[in-house]
Parts: C-alpha cells; structure tokens; sequence
C-alpha cells in the first residue's frame, strides 16, 4: 500500500504522480464529479512519464486524460487510448481511506 | 557557368517575372526607368487616398540587381548587350522585354499645354496634383478626363479624390464601350452622375486653349469646358521606343510567338508591349500569364500562352461592373437575354448560343456579384434557370471550368486539393493551387466549393461549444464570466477538452482575469503553461528568461551561465534574441527561477501563446547605416506586451534601416526605421508557410506607431480563430489588409478607443508570472515530480554528454504494440 497524499490536495479536474517503492509511477486524477482514477504515468507514445500533467476533460461524455506530448486521449476508466485502441495503460486501485488517498 | 538575364521594364509584368525566377539558377538584371520599386498600377487610382507610394509597392525583389531610374537605351542583339542610359553595359544571354505600354494622346491641338497631364504613373498623378492645388479657383475645381473607358473612369475618380468636378469625354455613343454594351453604359452613366460625374458621350476635344490660369476645352459637340485641369486616359499603345530592329505587331507591340519570344530566339516580351501572335493586350492578367510562360521557357519548360481571358470585374467609382466571353454577341446567331431593373440600379446581360444552350458571354453592372458563378460557365452549357425571369445564378460549374483566372486554376484542381485533403479552407487552396492570390475576385467562389466539397466551415471551437473562439471571446467579454465552469454552464456542454480548456483559459487571461495558475485557471492550462517552463521530449522542461530587445548586461548573461552551470542544463540561443536552458526537471524550476528573478530576470513566456520576443539590430546606437533607435524601441515594446496572452505566439522585430537586419518582416508586427520614422507591417510568419508581413502603416512617429500596434494586436486577439496566427487571420480576414487598415487605422468600426483602452489595462495590469509562483506557497507546492515523495526526481531522466553537454538519454517505448 502507498500513501499518495491528503484527500483535501487533490483538485477536481487534475492529476497528481505518485511514486510506489517499485519505481512504477502511477498518475491520480480526481474528476468534477468526484471520482477518482489511478493510471500508469507513462505516456506510452514518448516514453515520458508526464500523463499526470495532462489536461482532463471529456470526449463525447468520457472522461479523458491527453497526455502533454502528443495529445493522445486516454480513458480515465479504462487506460485505453481512444486515438489508437490497440494502445493502453495499465490502471490502478485507487481508494480514499480516513481522507487519505493511497493505493492498495 | 551562371547564365544571365536582363529584364528591362520594371512594371506590374516584369516584376512578377523576377519573382518567379527569383530562386532559379539566372542571375538577373532589371532595368527600370521610374526611380521608385515597382507598384501596383491596376490600383493607381488609390493612390490620391494617402499619397502614399509605399502603400502602392509590390513585393520587394530579392535575388536580382535592380537598377532603378536607369532606362535601357539600346540592345545590341549582336554583342547581346544591353545599355543602360548611364553607359552601363551589360551583356545577356536572355533578355526580357517588359516595356509596358505609353498613353495615347489624341492629337488635339493644345495637348502640349501646362495643366495637360496623362494618367498612368505616380508621377502623373503627383502632377496632376501639383496642377490642381496650384489652380486658383473658389470652391471646387474643374477637369475634364479625355476617354471614358476603364481608364478614364478610374482617373475620373482620382480627380475626384482630389477635389476635382470631372468632365468625362468619350468619343463612342457609351461609358466604357469595350466592355459595356448599351443598356449596361445607359445604366453606369446614371450611376456615375450621381457622383458629380459629368458625361459627354459620341463627342471630342478638338481644342485645348490657355486662358490666363484657365484652361478652355472645345467640344465637337459646340460645348465649352472651362477647366483647370486635363487627363488625357484615352487608351494606351504598346511600348516599342527601345528599337531592337524586331518586327511588330500589326497594332503594335513587339510581334511574339505563343512562347512570347520574338524572332530573336534569345529575346522575350511580355505584357503590354507584347504581340503574343499579332494580339496585345492592355491588362495584367495576360501579362501575368505571359511572365509564367517565359519564366517556364527559360527553366527549359514548353509552355505557351494560351490565350487570354479578357474578363473583368471592377468596381468604378463604387459601382461594379463586370463583362466576360462576348460581352457584345458578336458570335453568330447569339441571343441576349437582359434584365434591367432601373429601380434597383441593377442591370445583367447573358450572352447565349443561337440554340440557347451555351453561355457566351454577359455584361453586369451594378451588381456583379453573380461574376465568379458566371464566369467559368463561359463555353459550357448554360443551366436553364439562369434563362429564368430572376434566375438563380447559383448552378453547377463543369469540372474543367476555370476558377481562377488569373492563374487559370480550374475547378477540378481546387476539388482535388480540398477532396484529397490538402487544403481545408481557403487559406490552404491559396497556398497549394495559387486560386485567389491574383485579383481575388474568385474567393467566394473558392468558399463554395469548399462547402459543396462537404468541408464544413463550421466555426465550433470543439464538441463542447458550438461558438467560434472569437465568439466565445465576444461572450466572455460582454457577460464578464471569469471561469471555465460558469462558462461552459451557460454556453457549452461536457466537461471541456484539451481544445477548448487551454483556449478560454487563454480568452480569460487575454481579458485581465488574474494570474494564470490561479486556483480556478490552473486545471485549464496545457502543460507549458501549467508549470510555465516548455516541456521537452522526455519529461523536463526547458527555460526562457526574458531579454528585452535581446539586449542583456555581462552581469546578466554571467548569472544565466551560472543557472546553468549549477543546474546542468543544456543552453543554446534562440532565433529570437535569447537563451533557451534545457534539462529542468518539474522541482528544479522554482530553484532556477528564484535565482533568475532574484537577479531581476522575469519570464519569457517562451511557453505561452503570448508575446514571444521583439528582435532588434543594434539601431543608430552603433551602426553606420541606422537611422533609428532600434533597440531602445523594441525594448518598450517588447515591455509593453511582455504577458500578453493571444490566439497564438506573437512575434515582433525592429529594424533600425531598410536593410532589416532584424528579419522584421517575417514577424507578427515588425517594424522598420525611416528617415520620418517607422513603417509598420503585420501578417508576417516564418516557420510552416512563410509570409512576408504586410506594409499597415508608413513613416510615423513612435507615439502612433505603439497606437497603432495596440489596435491591431487587440483586434486580433478578438477576432481570431484558436491557434491562428496573425498570417494566417490577416489571409482570412473579409475585406484582407485594407479592411484591418479601416478598422485599426481609419477607425471604421469605432472600436479603437475600446481597443486601446484594453491594451491600457494589460499593461497596468501586467505582473511577472514566475514572481507569482515563487511569491504564493500553495502555486509552488504545485511543481513537485512526485506528491508522496517531493524532491525525489522522475527516475525516468537521465542524461548523457555530448559536445559537452547534458542531453537527454532516449527513452524506450515498449508498450507500444500498434
């Protein structure tokens, strides 16, 4: 389990990176609608571990998060990337837990 | 061995010539008998607007040595040389001739008088003005303009843009008898009346008297003109005075085959002064033809000249008048049909086959805004409806049918360029097929057929607002909403995207809403702006200080080096006049920004869509030729607009003379040093699609000049679409560069103060961004790799040397399975 922050430092709309004792980077967003989502914070199109800077939003009703690089939308849900399908990131669990979010 | 071409004739013609050839292997020569660069003489008349000859001026020629105010005076066809009229020599082994044609003065006696001009250079009409401010007459002046064709209607209106009453003699029963029949002259003579025109048809001069300051003019007719002014614009003649011992046309011109080139297989004419197989003609569209035709045979290129389309579509005095095809049914059999609405002021000719199946031809006048459906229809089979008692003239046009005749561009090529994807609206067809850079008439044209190609010009900035960005902008501004969230409430739908969240974020910050990365602003920012530092390939960001004018201290430039030193990163100049420092990780901005600003550094906003740099020479400060202060000027503005959020990058330069040192021409707005002050140009871009920028304003002072840029960068950032550059706005502005000049210059809108005003506000408003960060603790703790571990760098990054310097390692890609 890794401590990611305080629920209170997230920010609808935006995401965060995490770091797990495993050098996996993992990048959390929070979502106007109170939802969080855990995503692998490698963008897989440069290599560059920069999801978690990306703009969230949605593409006709799905939350997406485009990566900084090249503009590639990715499911929050999901991890897939509604540019190319057969190209996605892993997600992650993600909890609020005493009004601490971690992943388990 | 570099071959030589000498051009001699520098007008309309010659010009486009030398810019076709301008990158070729030639090495070319022009010869021009006026002193001043070549200017567009089809628009002469507007020169009395401004007195103005820059706003007159083609594209400076590059590549080529122009010799201005040096007339050729002989060829020497045997030594293949060419004298100039100061004794230079110089030999050829292609010589171009591109004369032009001169005036046709009818040999009415008195024509030699003072106070009798001709109509056809910027020095003439600078006489003519020298002739009717010297007239010492009570209220309005007199003229009479000899010839009431396209010509003489055109000096009429300069006349009357001089405060001149003009007479308007024309020896034919109508106005405008080559391209107007009777009904449409019957018409364009009521129109033009209205003006303070008075027209005398089927007479002449046939005397020209002094009569103490005045002129005296005697009509065939028994009429008599008491004048102080005469514009003899009866027609030209081909220009052959350069005897090259060549044969001529039989109405003149030197006699040319389809390939423009005379008996001399070495020696072209083009234009005016040329007799493409036997026929001259007087417009520039064949000349422009003729220019691609030479420049093509002395690429090694068998093109020929395929016969001119005499079509024209001009608006005389603001009434439009277009004739096209047989405009007067001389084809066999041809029938008209006419409809003539004197209510309306309108009239419109169709010229068709005997069995009224094919267009032949058409007069317009008073509307010719059916021109650019009709025209191309010329020789094909003519729609039914047309035929019709107010037919609609919006009908199908045959593939091959020439859109653009200027630079014969049919509709096919313009489908294929919009179906194949090439092109998406009519800045991109300008670009790759050349339709709609000539004359311009058929640019509504070329939006219909975008729209019937299914290219939905639809403005939506996204699938979350149905508003163009300038709309958006205008809704932003006039409900003063000042977040993405009410915004979207009210006038979108969704959650927004990555296209329309960095835009109004943009609009907002264009409208003084604070800083940034305030709480509200700050999940709409693109990455750039979100941590105001440029992201790189893998993962870091790159820094701009900014550098005023990109004049820096040692003591500055020592501690930028010292920034980069201590921090690794990787330094390099940019093209703009600054230092670019790469390498920085997310937690290391805030370290290098507060020694930047603690050393009196602010941002550059090298991230932003925002004010980029203002270039500069180093000006009358140290170099011989300046003739300003180049440097002290692109400080102030570049101080001025520092922060300035737009569509897109604003880049600007200064040059201190007319050798332009500091590339000005290619920028957003550049600015150019006169001996009287400041030129102003805008539209110009380098990168993708190069422009040279625009001349808006010439020779003003500094006070104007910063007016003047104020109006032109609000109204830009008001009405432009989301990342378009001023280049690309200004090529799809309605109404182009003269309407920007109405509207930031003339004021037409009324908008300049509120411009103005809005330029006032950001500049007090205006505050460093990276202070604010390093200022508020809850934006710094914002620019950390890893929120559970601050201070832990990406494990991602690293780096290797190379030519001495750290860069990044490439960073692998596996998962990607495509």
């Amino acid at each position: 389990m890794t401590v990611v922050c305080d629920f209170e430092r997230l920010r609808p709309e935006q995401g965060v990176a995490a770091l797990l004792p495993d050098g996996t980077q993992v990048a959390v967003f929070l979502t106007a609608d109170g939802s969080l989502h855990a995503l692998d914070n490698i963008d897989p199109f440069s290599g560059a571990a920069v999801l978690s800077r990306g703009i969230v939003g949605d593409r006709g009703g799905v939350p997406v998060v485009v990566s900084p690089v090249y503009k590639q939308a990715f499911e929050l849900a999901t991890g897939k990337c509604l540019d190319e399908p057969s190209v996605s990131v892993a997600v992650h669990q993600v909890r609020v837990r005493d009004g601490v979010v971690e992943l388990p | 061995m570099t071959q030589t071409l000498v051009v001699i004739g520098n007008g309309m013609v010659g010009h486009r010539l030398v810019e076709i050839l301008r990158d070729s292997s030639w090495r070319i020569v022009v010869f021009g008998e006026e002193s001043r660069p070549a200017y567009d003489r089809v628009a002469l008349s507007s020169y009395v607007d401004t007195w103005n000859s820059a706003d007159l001026e083609l594209t400076p020629l590059t590549g080529c040595e122009l010799r201005l105010g040096e007339k050729a005076v002989s060829v020497d066809r045997e030594r293949r040389v060419v004298v100039g009229a100061s004794g230079v020599e110089v030999q050829y082994d292609a010589l171009v001739l591109a004369t032009g044609s001169v005036p046709f003065v009818p040999p009415v006696p008195g024509r030699d008088l003072p106070g009798c001009h001709v109509y056809r250079t910027i020095d003439d009409l600078d006489e003519i003005r020298a002739t009717v401010q010297a007239a010492d007459r009570p209220g309005r002046h007199s003229g009479m303009v000899l010839g009431g064709g396209l010509l003489g209607l055109e000096a009429a209106n300069a006349l009357r843009g001089m405060g001149v009453s003009p007479h308007v003699v024309e020896l034919a029963p109508r106005l405008m008898p080559i391209q107007v029949d009777e009904g449409g002259a019957g018409l364009l003579k009521r129109l033009v009346e209205k003006l303070d025109l008075t027209v005398h048809t089927g007479t002449s001069a046939s005397s020209i008297e002094r009569d103490g300051s005045r002129l005296i003019a005697k009509l065939a007719n028994g009429l008599e003109l008491d004048l102080d002014v005469v514009v003899f614009s009866a027609g030209i003649r081909p220009r052959t005075d350069l005897d090259l011992g060549l044969e001529l046309g039989p109405r003149g011109g030197y006699l040319v085959d389809s390939a423009c080139r005379t008996a001399d297989p070495r020696v072209f004419a083009i234009g005016e002064c040329a007799a493409v197989e036997g026929v001259a003609y007087g417009l520039v569209a064949p000349g422009y033809a003729m220019a691609e035709v030479v420049a093509d045979q002395l690429s090694g290129g068998t093109k020929v000249f395929p016969g001119a389309d005499v079509s024209t579509k001009l608006k005389l005095l603001g009434v439009d008048v277009a004739s096209f095809g047989d405009a007067h049914a001389v084809t066999e059999g041809a029938l008209e049909v006419v409809v003539n609405n004197a209510v309306a002021g309108t009239y419109s000719k169709l010229v068709v086959s005997d069995d009224a199946k094919t267009l032949l031809g058409g007069v317009l006048v008073g509307d010719a805004s059916a021109y650019p459906s009709l025209r191309p229809l010329v020789g094909k089979e003519v729609p039914a409806a047309l035929l019709q008692p107010g037919g609609s003239v919006d009908v199908e046009m045959p593939a091959d049918a020439q859109v653009c005749s200027c630079h014969a561009v049919t509709k096919q090529t313009i489908t294929d360029a919009i179906q194949s994807g090439v092109a998406c609206d009519v800045a991109e067809l300008k670009a790759c097929t050349k339709a709609g850079t000539g004359c311009g008439s058929c640019v509504p044209m070329l939006k219909k057929l975008l729209t019937d190609c299914g290219v939905e010009q639809s403005k939506a900035l996204c699938e979350h607002f149905t508003y163009s960005r300038a709309e958006l902008f205008e809704i932003v501004r006039a409900t003063r909403i000042t977040t993405f969230t009410a915004l979207i409430e009210k006038h979108g739908s969704g959650r927004g995207c990555d296209i329309c969240k960095p835009a109004v974020a943009s609009i907002l910050a264009s409208l003084n809403n604070g800083h940034i990365l305030g709480e509200a602003q700050v999940s709409l920012q693109d990455t750039n702006d979100r941590f105001l530092a440029n992201l790189q390939r893998n993962g870091t960001y790159s820094v701009v200080p900014r550098i005023p004018g990109g004049e820096i201290t040692p003591e500055k430039l020592i501690v930028i080096g010292e920034v980069a030193r201590d921090f690794g990163l990787y330094t390099k100049i940019t093209g703009g006049q600054r230092i670019d420092l790469f390498g920085a990780t997310v937690d290391q901005l805030p370290q290098i920004w507060r020694r930047l600003v603690d050393a009196g550094f602010e941002s550059g906003h090298a991230y932003g869509k925002a004010l980029r740099t203002v270039k500069s020479c180093v000006g009358t400060t140290w170099c011989r030729y300046g003739v300003q202060d180049s440097v002290g000027l692109a400080i102030e503005l570049e101080l001025r607009y520092r922060g300035l959020r737009s569509p897109h990058k604003l880049k600007s330069a200064v040059s201190g003379c007319a050798r332009e040192c500091a590339e000005a021409r290619g920028k957003d707005f550049g600015v150019i040093a006169t001996e009287n002050g400041w030129n102003l140009y805008v539209g110009g871009n380098g990168g993708f699609t190069p422009r040279h920028a625009d001349l808006l304003v010439s020779d003003v002072d500094t006070e104007t000049l910063i007016k003047v840029i104020d109006r032109f960068l609000m109204f830009y950032i008001r009405t432009a679409d989301r990342l378009q550059r001023t280049s690309a706005w200004l090529e799809g502005l309605d109404g182009g560069l003269d309407h920007l000049r109405e509207v930031v210059v003339d004021d037409k809108l009324g908008i300049c103060d509120e411009l103005e005003a809005a330029m006032a506000a950001h500049v007090s408003d205006y505050a460093d961004e990276w202070r604010g960060v390093l200022e508020d603790p809850e934006k710094l703790a914002r620019f950390t790799s890893f929120v559970n571990a601050p201070g832990t760098p990406d494990p991602t990054i690293s780096f290797r040397a190379e030519r001495g310097q750290r860069v990044p390692v490439q960073l692998g890609i596996p998962e990607v399975v495509r």
